[in-house]
């Protein structure tokens, strides 16, 4: 892929309507925003696996017992749950702090 | 034939990078807190739902740690002016 910005070196084409502009301005927009989800989503899942797997695997046998597949279900779903919360806390306190100033 | 953008439009998408690069890093922040307080506070083993202890601890973690980081500064600042 190239610079996002464009070759530094070409002119600007009179030709290029700023339709195509537009379009490839909006194509630069949506492939960071999904390389943020994609990162996101990822850690997210590194770390489920991390937390879930040191809580519900305390002895690795030779396959994963019905108890650890519940609590590892379980797990991922409370992780989730609390990286909600969390999320909440901290944007509700970023809200707060702004507004006083002192963040 | 890759065009360079325009000055107009080069404004525009680093103002866009720039916000999304603040969002990312509160994403990072949250990633990071929800690690630290589930340590500290989820400490059974998962069950169908949250108690309301693991609930409020999850709540209070991320609000003392700000605090924390709060006072720190205020304490490293205070001692500066005291010097």
């Amino acid at each position: 892929m190239s610079s996002i910005f464009g070759g530094s070196g070409s002119i600007p084409s009179d030709t290029s309507s700023s339709k195509d502009l537009n379009a490839r301005k909006e194509a630069v927009m949506s492939s960071v925003r999904n390389e943020l989800a994609l990162a996101n989503a990822q850690e997210l899942i590194n770390k489920t696996n991390d937390k879930c797997y040191a809580k519900c695997v305390t002895k690795p046998s030779t396959s994963l017992s019905s108890s650890e597949e519940t609590c590892l279900s379980r797990c991922f779903d409370r992780y989730m749950e609390a990286f909600n919360i969390v999320s909440r806390t901290y944007t509700a306190r970023l809200a707060k702090e702004r507004l006083e100033g002192q963040l | 034939m890759a065009d360079r953008f325009d000055d107009a439009t080069q404004k525009e998408l680093q103002a866009f990078l720039d916000r999304e690069q603040a969002q990312a890093r509160v994403q990072q922040s949250i990633h990071t807190f929800t690690s630290m307080c589930w340590d500290k506070c989820i400490t059974g083993t998962p069950s169908t739902r949250f108690s309301r202890g693991e609930e409020s601890c999850l709540v209070n973690c991320v609000d003392r740690f700000l605090d924390t980081s709060l006072f720190i500064v205020k304490k490293i600042e205070s001692q500066r002016q005291g010097a």
